[in-house]
């Protein structure tokens, strides 16, 4: 890097908000100054123009287009080839079962594993220390944390001593070191364990708050009437945070259906660990298939969908109790 | 930080889970005999919790303490074996950041990209969201709830949805002005920020929105009334009452945003291009392990390098980011 290129980096931030500023400027100016008829609807097209714009033009018609080239082949002719070749293709469906492993897992274990941790660390000393332990991971780049766990796998061959610590472990228990993100199906497990690690911490933090929602009463009254520990925790604590289990469960399933950072970091989708996020990519930009890139895109939005509406209706009743 | 939502800002004020963590620790805990007793039954649960805050802080140290290993000790032994072949060295970072040779991951100028990018990308979004926020919750009329919805209901497409069409409309209309600029400014290289800054903003939106109307919705409808009786302009209010107001509400949504920013890959391998010229530390990191997947002592320090900043903004401003992440999806 040339101090040329610093210097036209910082003038490209300088520009930028600049210009930021002026197009708000601007639209304040217009707002204020707009005819006394109709002040209102200038007002709030003042307002809302920015972020409308950019919606429509960046969600809303790429969605569109998105959908109608799944339907199309590359010269523009109708089709339905690119679903039927996502659903025969014996890649394409190891790439969809990939998905459903992964989504059957990672919300599962991630929510099982925070919600024990919350429940065991609740009210204990240094409490604070323990969570910030598990939460860690969030701020680290799911890129940060491919490199993190491909470094523990990492594999030596032959008499050469491991520097993976998964292989060093198992060499010390007398075992042969393995190629461990080669072995399929193994490796698919492998880098599930890698968004578990993740998407724990969570799972944790938002569980620990609904638990300590739980009113002290009601764990009171049950010790008072002689339950033991797990007793309580089955038949008042879990009813008390069920509608934080739910939303942690759910946005978990939506983080995973999505993952492509690990799997791309990781292996590249080789060695079949290929998922339809990461599929989607090599399709559409790597492979110039733009039509079965986008069915795979759709086919994440159909798979998205039902756990969005179902989410948003937990929260939904939420609110009106609240 | 990507893809973990936080599902509503909590309006109330202090119910972050480490506030009421410290209460909790304040607070007797019962009879001597009952804290006995407490700490002998959760002895397991002690033991259990341990061993997972174990297991989840070794990996992360295992590349921390490699990062800081002269190269030939990293290539032969295990980080484990510190204390049988000790050594340490500033030697990987240095050669990461500062060699100029065409072998060296050169990262400075992706960490200036990152940095460039996260800003940028978090206050386009930041700025434009809380204006439409400010006027779905207080410029009143039948059909901009419905628009609200709409808006709501986009954070349903994902990401994928929009990739290809994306880069079409940015290669048909961005491209010519960005090669307008490099022509009139030189220095500013033909591929510049603007469509990483434009795609993040984008995809950004719909969830800043729905957090910060939340909360700018629940500003006191007397304040609001009573600038406007005064004669203030929505102009007025929204800078002078709105904003101040919402500072909370802006700072938890801007860290979220940020780290989500600087930790993204999948936009940025799109919408960059590639070269330092734009691309970001995390597709600099992928792309050495792609290419020099072996070479452990650049890979140990390029990696912690790009965790060190939201791992910084992570600890310093944890109060707001746990605060954000909490929602008020946590009250039910």
């Amino acid at each position: 890097m040339t101090t040329a290129d610093l210097l036209g980096k910082l003038l490209q931030v300088v520009m930028g908000l600049a210009i930021l500023a002026a197009i708000v400027g601007l639209l304040m100016f217009f707002i204020d100054k707009a005819p006394k008829k109709g002040r209102d609807y200038w007002q709030l097209a003042g307002f809302l123009a920015p972020a409308m714009i950019f919606v429509a033009v960046g969600l809303i018609y790429p969605a569109i287009r998105t959908s109608i080239l799944a339907f199309q082949t590359s010269g523009g002719d109708w089709t339905l080839n690119n679903f039927i070749w996502t659903f025969t293709q014996p890649q394409a469906i190891r790439t969809l079962v990939n998905t459903i492993i992964w989504v059957a897992i990672v919300p599962l274990f991630s929510t099982a594993i925070g919600l024990a941790y919350a429940v065991f660390i609740d009210r204990s000393r240094g409490e604070k220390y323990y969570k910030v332990v598990l939460f860690m991971p969030i701020a680290i780049s799911f890129v940060g944390a491919g490199v993190i766990w491909r470094f523990v796998y990492e594999y030596r061959s032959g008499d050469r001593e491991q520097i993976g610590l998964l292989n060093a472990i198992v060499v010390a228990f007398g075992g042969e070191p393995v190629q461990w993100l080669q072995t399929d199906p193994l490796n698919t497990f492998l880098l599930i364990i890698v968004m578990i690690w993740i998407q724990t911490g969570f799972a944790m933090v938002l569980l620990s708050a609904a638990i300590k929602g739980v009113p002290t009463e009601q764990i009171e009254a049950a010790q008072l009437d002689g339950t033991n520990a797990w007793q309580r925790f089955r038949n008042v604590t879990v009813p008390g945070i069920r509608g934080s289990l739910v939303v942690v469960l759910t946005t978990i399933s939506i983080a995973t259906l999505k993952v492509f950072d690990i799997v791309r970091t990781m292996t590249a989708g080789n060695f079949n660990t290929s998922v339809i996020a990461n599929e989607m990519y090599t399709q559409a930009f790597r492979a110039s298939e733009i039509g079965r890139g986008s069915a795979l895109a759709l086919i994440l939005f159909v798979l998205v969908l039902p756990i969005v509406i179902y989410n948003i209706n937990v929260l939904r009743k939420q609110r009106e109790i609240r | 930080m990507s893809s973990v939502a936080p599902a509503d800002l909590p309006v109330g004020k202090n119910l972050g889970s480490i506030e009421a963590a410290e209460q909790a620790e304040l607070a007797p805990s019962g009879t001597k005999a009952g804290r006995v007793k407490k700490r002998l039954t959760s002895r397991t649960a002690t033991v259990v919790s341990l061993i997972i805050a174990i297991l989840w802080t070794i990996p992360t140290f295992g590349l921390f303490l490699s990062s800081f290993r002269p190269a030939e000790l990293i290539r032969t032994t295990g980080w484990w074996t510190f204390f049988q072949n000790p050594g340490l060295t500033l030697e990987n970072y240095g050669s990461v950041l500062l060699s100029t040779s065409s072998s060296s991951p050169q990262l400075g100028a992706y960490i200036v990209n990152s940095i460039a990018i996260a800003l940028l990308g978090t206050l386009i979004t930041l700025v434009f969201a809380s204006m439409a926020a400010y006027a779905f919750a207080w410029i009143k009329f039948k059909w901009v709830n419905w628009l609200f919805i709409l808006v709501f209901a986009l954070q349903i497409v994902p990401l994928q949805m929009a990739l290809v069409p994306l880069l079409q409309i940015f290669s048909t209309w961005l491209r010519p002005m960005q090669a307008w600029l490099h022509d009139v400014v030189p220095i500013i290289p033909e591929q510049n920020y603007a469509p990483v800054w434009l795609a993040h903003a984008m995809f950004g939106l719909p969830l800043a929105i729905f957090l910060l109307h939340n909360f700018i919705s629940e500003i006191p409808t007397d304040v609001i009334e009573a600038a406007r009786v005064d004669g203030a302009t929505h102009g007025q209010v929204f800078f002078r009452i709105v904003l101040p107001l919402a500072t909370p509400a802006l700072a938890s949504f801007a860290i979220f945003q940020f780290i989500w920013v600087w930790n993204d890959l999948l936009v940025a391998l799109i919408f960059s291009g590639g070269t330092q010229d734009v691309a970001p530390l995390t597709q600099r990191l992928a792309e050495l392990v792609g290419t020099r997947g072996q070479d452990w002592q650049l890979l140990t320090a390029s990696a912690f390098i790009s965790i060190v900043i939201p791992l910084i903004v992570f600890f310093s401003l944890q109060r707001y980011f746990v605060r954000g992440l909490l929602a008020g999806a946590t009250k039910g």
